[in-house]
């Protein structure tokens, strides 16, 4: 497909390659470039392996048939994401600008997709601190002996423990009372919860220190932001393996059910997480790259990184599998135990009389002597597979199932001070990609002087955010999380990704690609490279994109509530949104998605207004102050020698 | 006389066997799990150890009532393999009146640890059904842990803020007089080289202005 649509002007908007040439060879020092190649790989390496990779991968992979979904994962991998990647390594590096810069570079129509990318970025990067916010608060907690949510407070009058608690579980109530402390409806606002407005406050200095100077100073936290989570996945490996029932884990999380690979929920899920997981569209990527040297060979490390990224989600799957295969089996011995127990104290026998081994024909024989009794007493059914399915995703998986797992092994603080710092290193090294994302194109609008040095641009990044984020410290925080989770992160990416593809592909030009990856990299790219980016991957992403947008359209949206008062409490129950939150959803979602059309409407009109005059005083200015710059550089060479 | 005492020796245990039974008005149960406390070091349940049972009993009730309580008051019924067992306490004056249930229950809450001591057992393996133990709070420190955390992380973030950003400062700085200094050289050499060829004040003035037009035009 050799369409091309006009484009006239690119060439005096981007740098040619004699110009490439020349800013390499005198390393013009404007822009910020990365110590090594290490920090780079790094850096995209811990933007990419988030904790998606942790906590929505392994569910997928057990809902969605097993060892299964490593097929349509893998192949969507590489002919959706490998693709995308080496695009935007590419744009980047070849136009040397962040994402709004880019997409102005190419046409200045198509600015609104880096506005479009701004916003997200800042969006998603507003309620991903939180989850941070989160996980430090449970840090904190984790440095003591016994640990917070290992026990239950006592009620009022101390005859027992506390309701809330004892119907649901410490994990449970720790989680939504004490950490939350949650309301009932995403209306009922409540108040600031203080320890919540620390721990954000922590969260966002924390990572202001990290950005403080852009690329300078994140490049140097990555080498332990990015490292530390696969040592400790290691660790929790060896320590899951070595606990009982782990290999029951990895079992259930990888046996194979074929069938599934017929539903085409499968599929979808699959390009949502290959898509997710690679943090595209959010304009990061493209700006890491942009600080490469020209000759850098962003297709080698597209692959490279793609590969990393799927290698983390299968092995950190393995590894939290292992850990909920280990709680399971821990549970349904409990189950037994107590079942065996209540028999044994009924009818009087001895101890180790009844055993796991030999319990279903105690029971039977029992029931068959005396049903009532064995009625009256209320045995429950201790189902293992029960057990492990309930490795619930996100918030859940961290913060109750994995770390109920945790207060039943040995050693408990230690374990729970691994497993925070890992997800604290897994997510920091996200937002550092976010932020990125935020004021690269800050700068680039120029909607600040630019004089002003880039810590004013991220500390005011940094407090507007905080500032903002202070809505999820509210009871009714996390309702609201998982709003933003779901409108704001998931089809304005869909949309600015493809914009992005078309912009490249048909607006730039793929020839003109082609030649300038061929000018990077030495050779030009393969067949492999020119169907995905011509049809293959627009192909796949407009399908997930229309599926996306049916699903949610069609179905009222609910979101999930802790309610005492609820019949199934513990189980948290499904309530719809009020009719006003359907302006939020579309605020969130929609906003970012109109930038495109409506920046370059607004810039049609702009043009056709003052047309004629502007464009040739632009004209002119241009080329005499770009003579007289290329003057003083001479005059500068000259007097250096 | 002797028939008498005889008589009485017989009909007490009678009695108190009558009134120990499961379920007794006065009586309390008790259920031990020995192997599930000690594993491999449980010891088998015997007479002796009921023995022992009735006497650490028999302490509790002194503890408490301060009255000669003795092994013989604690009547026991209904040994059961499972290891549980029904008991009632006699007075020590009295050996045909029971002990009221509350103050039974009183004296073993008194003296539940040195109970569970004897046997080496706790409150979940040794239940005195009807008894609830009473539970310990959870220990809280004056200061919560996590703020302690807290403080530290944020004291060690503000300090690296504030170095940071002094750093940055420090380094413009430093950029500023150098490119002064750069700047002022360059003059210095474009008049050193051009004063030796023609050596007028001129050329000094044509320099200046020369450097001053290059400032328009920067834009």
């Amino acid at each position: 497909m050799k369409l091309k649509l006009p484009n006239p002007g690119v060439d005096d908007r981007i740098p040619s390659h004699k110009d490439l040439e020349r800013m390499e060879k005198e390393e013009a020092g404007d822009r910020p470039k990365w110590d090594n190649k290490v920090q780079y790989l790094l850096t995209c390496v811990g933007f990419c392996v988030g904790l998606g990779n942790v906590w929505r991968f392994p569910y997928l992979c057990q809902s969605h048939g097993g060892g299964a979904f490593m097929i349509p994962f893998l192949i969507l991998l590489v002919l959706e994401g490998i693709p995308l990647l080496h695009l935007e390594f590419a744009i980047g590096q070849r136009l040397r600008k962040g994402s709004v810069g880019v997409w102005r570079s190419i046409n200045p129509y198509l600015t609104g997709v880096g506005i479009a990318s701004l916003l997200v970025s800042f969006l998603v990067g507003l309620y991903y601190n939180t989850i941070m916010a989160w996980i430090m608060w449970y840090l904190f907690n984790s440095f003591q002996n016994p640990l917070p949510w290992s026990q239950c407070p006592l009620n009022a009058n101390r005859t027992g423990l506390l309701e809330e608690c004892e119907r649901s579980s410490t994990v449970d109530y720790f989680w939504y009372r004490e950490t939350l402390n949650t309301s009932t409806a995403i209306e009922e606002a409540g108040g600031l919860q203080w320890w919540m407005v620390l721990s954000l406050v922590a969260a966002w200095t924390l990572l202001y220190v990290c950005c403080i100077r852009g690329i300078e100073t994140t490049g140097k936290a990555v080498y332990v932001t990015s490292t530390l989570p696969y040592v400790v996945l290691t660790i929790f490996l060896i320590r899951g393996l070595t606990l009982k029932g782990s290999t029951d884990g990895i079992k259930y999380l990888f046996t194979p059910d074929v069938k599934e690979l017929m539903n085409p929920t499968t599929w979808l899920d699959a390009g949502a997480q290959v898509f997710y997981s690679f943090s595209l569209a959010f304009g990061g990527l493209i700006s890491f790259s942009s600080y490469n040297s020209v000759h850098n060979n962003c297709e080698m490390d597209a692959v490279l990184i793609s590969i990393i990224n799927g290698c983390t989600s299968v092995y950190s799957a393995t590894v939290i599998y292992s850990i909920i295969g280990f709680r399971a089996t821990e549970k349904f011995d409990e189950c037994t135990g107590n079942n065996i127990l209540k028999l044994m104290n009924t009818f009087n026998y001895p101890e180790d009389n009844i055993t796991e081994s030999n319990y279903n024909e105690v029971l039977t024989h029992l029931n068959q002597t005396s049903p009532d009794i064995i009625q009256g007493l209320n045995l429950q059914t201790c189902d293992l597979q029960f057990f492990l399915s309930q490795g619930v995703e996100g918030t859940g998986l961290a913060f109750i199932v994995f770390t109920e797992a945790i207060i039943k092994m040995p050693v408990s603080p230690l374990w729970a001070v691994l497993f925070f710092i890992m997800l604290f290193c897994l997510g920091l090294s996200t937002m550092f990609g976010s932020i990125e994302g935020v004021v690269a194109p800050l700068q680039e609008l120029r909607v600040l002087p630019k004089t002003w040095p880039k810590e004013v641009f991220t500390g005011i990044t940094c407090f507007i955010s905080l500032g903002l984020g202070l809505i999820f410290a509210l009871q009714s925080g996390s309702y609201w999380l998982a709003l933003f989770d779901n409108f704001a992160g998931s089809i304005p990416l869909l949309v600015i990704a493809l914009c992005e593809m078309i912009s490249v592909i048909y607006i730039y030009g793929v020839d003109r690609f082609n030649k300038d990856i061929e000018f990077m990299i030495g050779h030009k790219p393969n067949i492999f490279w020119q169907v995905t980016w011509r049809v293959v991957s627009p192909v796949i992403m407009i399908f997930i994109l229309v599926f996306y947008f049916v699903t949610e359209v069609t179905e009222a949206p609910t979101y999930l509530v802790w309610d005492q008062k609820s019949e199934n409490f513990p189980t948290l129950e499904e309530r719809a949104y009020p009719s006003w939150i359907y302006a939020i959803i579309v605020i969130l979602a929609g906003i970012p998605c109109l930038c495109i059309p409506f920046y370059a409407l607004f810039k049609l009109i702009q043009n056709k207004c003052c047309k004629k005059k502007k464009d040739y005083r632009d004209d002119t200015l241009d080329t005499i102050t770009s003579k007289i710059k290329m003057n003083e550089q001479k005059f500068k060479t000259q007097h250096s020698l | 006389m002797l028939e008498r005492v005889i008589l009485l020796l017989c009909v007490l245990p009678v009695l108190a066997a009558q009134n120990c039974r499961p379920n007794a008005p006065e009586g309390h149960k008790v259920r031990l799990s020995i192997k599930t406390a000690l594993g491999d070091e449980a010891y088998d349940w015997n007479e002796n150890e009921l023995f022992l049972f009735q006497s650490t009993m028999a302490y509790a009730m002194r503890r408490l009532k301060g009255q000669q309580f003795t092994v013989s008051n604690i009547v026991v019924c209904n040994e059961t393999p499972r290891v549980s067992f029904w008991f009632v306490v006699t007075s020590p004056q009295d050996p045909s009146q029971l002990v009221p249930k509350g103050e039974v229950e009183e004296a073993v809450r008194k003296s539940r640890n040195r109970i569970n001591q004897a046997f080496m057992l706790s409150d979940s393996t040794l239940e005195f059904i009807g008894i609830l133990p009473t539970l310990a709070a959870p220990v809280e420190p004056p200061t919560p842990t996590w703020l302690i955390v807290f403080g530290v992380v944020m004291g060690l973030v503000v300090a690296g803020i504030f170095i940071l950003l002094m750093l940055s400062s420090v380094q413009k700085k430093r950029k500023k007089n150098k490119i002064a200094d750069e700047e002022e050289e360059d003059e210095d050499e474009g008049t050193r080289v051009q004063t030796p060829e023609n050596g007028s004040t001129r050329v000094d003035y044509y320099n200046n202005s020369f450097a001053d037009d290059e400032r328009f035009t920067h834009m």
